[in-house]
């Protein structure tokens, strides 16, 4: 850190910061592969830029997206950026497993410090930028619709959370290019993080990405669970809500309370690192144990905040595509609501060899082993939803059926760990890093994709390809298989979590195995990416504008695919759990209503694209201790909220007249079109009208 | 100015909500006063007048709760479900936090 | 589906204003999730000042060697009737559809809470010039941390005030410019919460330990 006491226009800023001007200067093949990184993002978005020029889209992407506060279109959005990260993410990935198979008593491609950072946003971004955005993308996107609503109750703070997020993503992709990440970890635990071990930007980067998020997240939160409760259609009791909503509200709970520890531990950090604080110091009656308390007091939370929603994609797909209605409802509210209390009840099994007595450990070892109970009561029920269900493997569905098997198999290795004693022998150990990814992976991602296939649909107006979707889903299996099932052998031979180099010839084997189911692993992404180009290729022949294709079971279903900005000409009165299926078994579906109303919706708002890029330049600010713009850019957020909030005119009113010819032309068409069999629903007979079994 | 029955039947007055607010002030006021003057003239022994000082902040915040913010059994219950909810997560998260903390202090020592 | 009287937490409206009553109802809620996710970072705040206060001090002064009674007394009491006062102000706002006393009542408000945080400067510049700064030790670490968020909220809560009242003024008094002062309400009173635990829990029990 230099001393100057001169003031600086850019703060700690200069030009051996951008990372080709210290590639050109340190010319070693680390850097070499940093410096290709920041290009190929910096080529990416030339080449997005490009192409909006050439289709002219400039218009459309502000008008009738970065504006819109429609919770749909903030759904799709949250998912665009959750892609754009998770394809630098499995890179980083595919990076580590590479170098690490050929690091054995070498020193690989990857320098330490590299190194270091490769892992750190790997993990950084996949949970931050690709996982949460992903669930929160999903849920905004299903959930209103589910509950016959026709927005969230607050669409402008969800789009300003939309943008929070997006700021965050936007610093984790600055910092590719200028200057460098933490090598702390995703958890970026003090005293290493500290100002004295880690006096680089790297840190901060982390800590500002990371807050700007997880406020984000705390609104998202607030938001659905105010929509729930508050937002629902006449009749749509709670418990005639679908399981999607109800893992929606649990996880809006979880998010509310979990993320305030995480703002607490960065913000100490922060004022640890630039104000000389004593939160985490080694001297002076810190106390960095309390970091590591903190920080999962969040951390156990958050995997549930992850893996909630991906459970209630399972139960909506399982009981779709069995056939069938969902086994156990009852039973699978009050395990989804025992996992939500019980997440709080377990934080400390994430440092259980920190130094507390055995009591302490043994209580939260007790509790951890006790929250597999509710999943494994989760995991019967979807068995036995399956069970004389009449079965289709789509995409989505097996998607579905390898969770079961490789999530449980995960889960057992959790309650192999729940145990202190067996933990002090594998913590941090490579038999960790394959247990969490054994859950994340099957759990979250599995979930987020099966979702992804089975409400494409119904938000674009056409099917995706089975064939490559089935492609992607083998190599994403057997990929996960090859990837961390050497990891679990290689933790128990003593290999650790986060390193650079190995010197045991008896790992070389497993290793190489691990990276060719890397490749798998990012091959499977890449034939998602090529299904989506085919499928838009072909979207005239893959059209299901009634609007059901797979004989969905709930209420968002019962609109057109796409569905209008409002959801429904006119909200449903619900009489039954699974209220589509009822209303088409009671030949109550795709009936005219008797009258239209107006209908008013919330107007497009600069606002939250304004507070995302203020959000940006604050957080980049910070990082470079650039203070007088970070002064001005604060108070442009806070302008922009108080100056919005002398707007009165932020709604405008659809007219009746318009709602009823848009309704009633598309209910001509449903009721024109033919019924598709089972049989046929992967063809393009399949126009959205599904054949509703007895 | 005098109300007539609301959504639920209760009467409003102006009168009763007056009274909520100064009932619930003079509350706070003596309650407050009682912590301070405890300390202020070390009235009873040390670890009583801590537990003396804890049960008057408990009691004013339910002051507060019911006298300021008018939560009490009669409200929505999904507002009693999100405060008594919020009273376990504190209590679990304080609470654990206290107790590992100590716990690892004292192995420290 | 709802029985209760009370549709929110905070003074209601009822039947004195039915629109606003309505349209309250999913507002203040969303802001109650607000405050309870606030609650849970003083919480936190609190917990760590807890083991800080005790193993923190390092070779820094202790709480009894810094802390002034009287200076937290009085402002304890200018927040207490600053809260007396915003309830006064929530009773114009509902029973007095026009008149003079609810902009009074939130203009006496915001004396004292500016008092308030007054005096608290004060307090933390004599500290400081004592050599009690938050550089020294943990627990002074998460004493200003704990009390000056709670400041900083105070503070945030005066700068809407002053929003408010502005729209008080260009806006009237609609539906929209009440709901604020509601959630505005809440939120004053939970500070004045959150002051509570920390004049018995930090002050009191500082000089006392």
């Amino acid at each position: 850190m230099s001393a100057e006491s001169s003031f600086s226009l850019l703060g700690n800023l200069g030009a051996q910061d951008i990372s080709f001007v210290h590639a050109y200067e340190n010319p070693v093949m680390s850097e070499f592969i940093a410096a290709s990184a920041g290009g190929f993002m910096v080529v990416g978005a030339v080449i997005v830029i490009a192409l909006l020029s050439y289709y002219r889209g400039w218009r459309s992407l502000w008008f009738d997206w970065l504006t819109s506060v429609d919770h749909k279109k903030v759904g799709i959005m949250y998912i665009v950026v959750a892609f754009v990260m998770l394809a630098r993410a499995i890179i980083e990935a595919v990076l580590m497993r590479y170098h690490q198979s050929i690091a054995v008593n070498d020193p690989g491609i990857l320098s330490p410090d590299h190194f270091g950072q490769l892992f750190s946003t790997h993990g950084s971004i996949m949970i931050f930028f690709v996982a949460m955005p992903f669930v929160s993308g999903m849920m905004n996107y299903i959930m209103p619709q589910q509950i016959g609503a026709r927005d969230v109750s607050f669409p402008l703070l969800n789009a300003i959370s939309l943008w929070l997020t997006a700021a965050g993503a936007a610093l984790v992709m600055i910092s590719l290019v200028v200057g460098q990440f933490s090598t702390g970890g995703w958890t970026a635990y003090p005293p290493y993080t500290s100002i004295e071990f880690s006096p680089g930007e790297g840190v901060d980067y982390w800590i500002w990405s990371i807050s700007l998020t997880s406020i984000g997240s705390t609104l998202t939160g607030l938001n659905f669970a105010t929509t729930i409760y508050k937002n629902r259609a006449p009749g749509m009791t709670l418990f005639r809500m679908p399981l999607f909503c109800w893992t929606t509200l649990c996880t809006s709970i979880l998010m509310i309370f979990a993320m305030a520890p995480l703002t607490i531990a960065t913000l100490m950090l922060a004022l640890d690192r630039y104000a000389g604080f004593h939160f985490f110091t080694n001297d002076s009656g810190g106390n960095m144990m309390n970091y590591a308390n903190l920080f999962w007091l969040f951390g156990h939370p958050e995997v549930y905040i992850l893996i909630l929603p991906a459970f209630g994609v399972f139960s909506e797909v399982i009981s779709t595509f069995s056939g069938k209605v969902i086994y156990g409802y009852k039973s699978l509210v009050f395990a989804t609501m025992s996992i939500a209390v019980l997440s709080f009840t377990v934080w400390l099994h994430h440092f259980f060899t920190m130094g507390q007595g055995a009591n302490v450990n043994a209580v939260f070892g007790i509790a951890t082993m006790l929250i597999g109970v509710p999943t494994g009561v989760k995991v019967y029920d979807w068995l036995l939803t399956m069970v004389r269900g009449r079965i289709r493997l789509s995409t989505a569905m097996l998607f579905s059926i390898m969770f079961l098997v490789t999530f449980v198999l995960g889960g057992l290795t959790g309650v192999i760990l729940a145990n202190p004693p067996v933990d002090f022998a594998v913590h941090n150990s490579l038999f960790l890093v394959a247990h969490f990814h054994n859950m994340v992976i099957p759990g979250v991602l599995f979930g987020m994709i099966a979702g992804y296939q089975f409400w494409f649909p119904k938000a674009f107006g056409f099917r995706l390809s089975e064939r490559w979707g089935k492609a992607s889903f083998w190599c994403w299996s057997i990929g996960f298989y090859l990837t961390f099932m050497p990891l679990y052998a290689l933790g128990l031979m003593g290999a650790m979590r986060r390193t650079v180099e190995w010197f045991r010839p008896e790992y070389l084997g497993w290793l190489q195995v691990s990276f060719a189911g890397a490749m798998l692993l990012l091959s499977g992404f890449l034939l998602l990416a090529v299904q989506l180009i085919v499928s838009v290729r072909q979207r005239e022949q893959r059209r299901v504008p009634a609007g059901d294709p797979w004989d969905g079971r709930s209420l968002e279903w019962s609109n057109s695919a796409p569905p209008p900005e409002y959801n429904f000409a006119v909200i449903p009165q619900v009489e039954a759990r699974d209220a589509f299926s009822w209303m088409k078994e009671h030949k109550k579906a795709y009936l005219s209503p008797d009258n239209y109303e107006d209908i008013t919706v919330p107007k497009n708002s600069m606002v939250a694209p304004v507070i995302g890029v203020a959000a940006i330049v604050f957080g980049f600010a910070l990082v470079w201790h650039i203070w007088w713009l970070a002064i001005v850019s604060f108070t442009g957020i806070w302008g922009t909220v108080i100056a919005r909030s002398f707007v009165t005119e932020t709604e405008r009113v659809i007219p009746a007249s318009e709602v009823r010819a848009d309704h009633e032309a598309w209910l001509a068409r449903v009721r024109e079109a033919p019924v598709t069999p089972r049989e046929r629903e992967d063809t393009s007979d399949n126009v959205g009208r599904a054949e509703v079994l007895a | 100015m005098n109300g007539e029955p609301t959504t639920g039947g209760a009467v409003e007055t102006y009168e009763k909500d007056f009274r909520s607010y100064c009932i619930g002030g003079a509350l706070a006021l003596v309650l407050t006063a009682i912590a301070f003057a405890l300390v202020a003239f070390e009235i009873l022994p040390v670890f009583e007048r801590l537990v003396a000082i804890a049960l008057l902040a408990v009691v004013q915040i339910v002051v507060h709760f019911r006298y300021f913010l008018h939560i009490s059994w009669h409200s929505h219950r999904d507002d009693l479900q999100l405060v008594l909810f919020t009273s376990l997560i504190l209590f679990l998260m304080v609470g654990g936090t206290i107790w590992i903390l100590f716990n690892l202090h004292s192995r420290m020592m | 589906m709802n029985t209760s009287p009370l549709s929110h937490p905070g003074l209601n409206l009822g039947s004195v204003d039915e629109y606003s009553h309505e349209e309250a109802e999913p507002v203040i809620f969303g802001f109650w999730i607000f405050l309870m996710a606030d609650l849970v970072l003083f919480a936190l705040l609190f917990a760590t000042y807890a083991t800080m206060s005790v193993q923190g001090q390092a070779d820094g002064p202790s709480p009894a060697d810094i802390f002034d009674l009287s200076s937290a007394f009085i402002g304890t009491m200018l927040l207490l009737a600053s809260s007396i006062t915003f309830g006064m102000a929530s009773l114009a706002l509902k029973y007095r559809a026009d008149g003079p006393h609810l902009v009074l009542w939130l203009v006496l408000t915001f004396i004292l809470g500016a008092g308030f945080i007054g005096m608290e400067l004060r307090d933390f510049m004599t500290m400081i010039a004592q050599g009690a700064v938050p550089q020294l030790s943990g627990f002074l670490s998460s004493f200003y941390l704990l009390v000056a968020t709670h400041g900083i909220h105070v503070t945030a809560g005066l700068i809407w005030m002053i929003v408010l009242l502005i729209q008080l003024r260009v806006m009237g008094r609609t539906t929209t410019v009440k709901l604020r002062i509601m959630r505005l309400a809440l939120f004053w009173h939970m500070l004045d919460i959150v002051w509570v635990c920390i004049f018995s829990f930090v002050y009191l029990y500082g000089v006392t330990l």
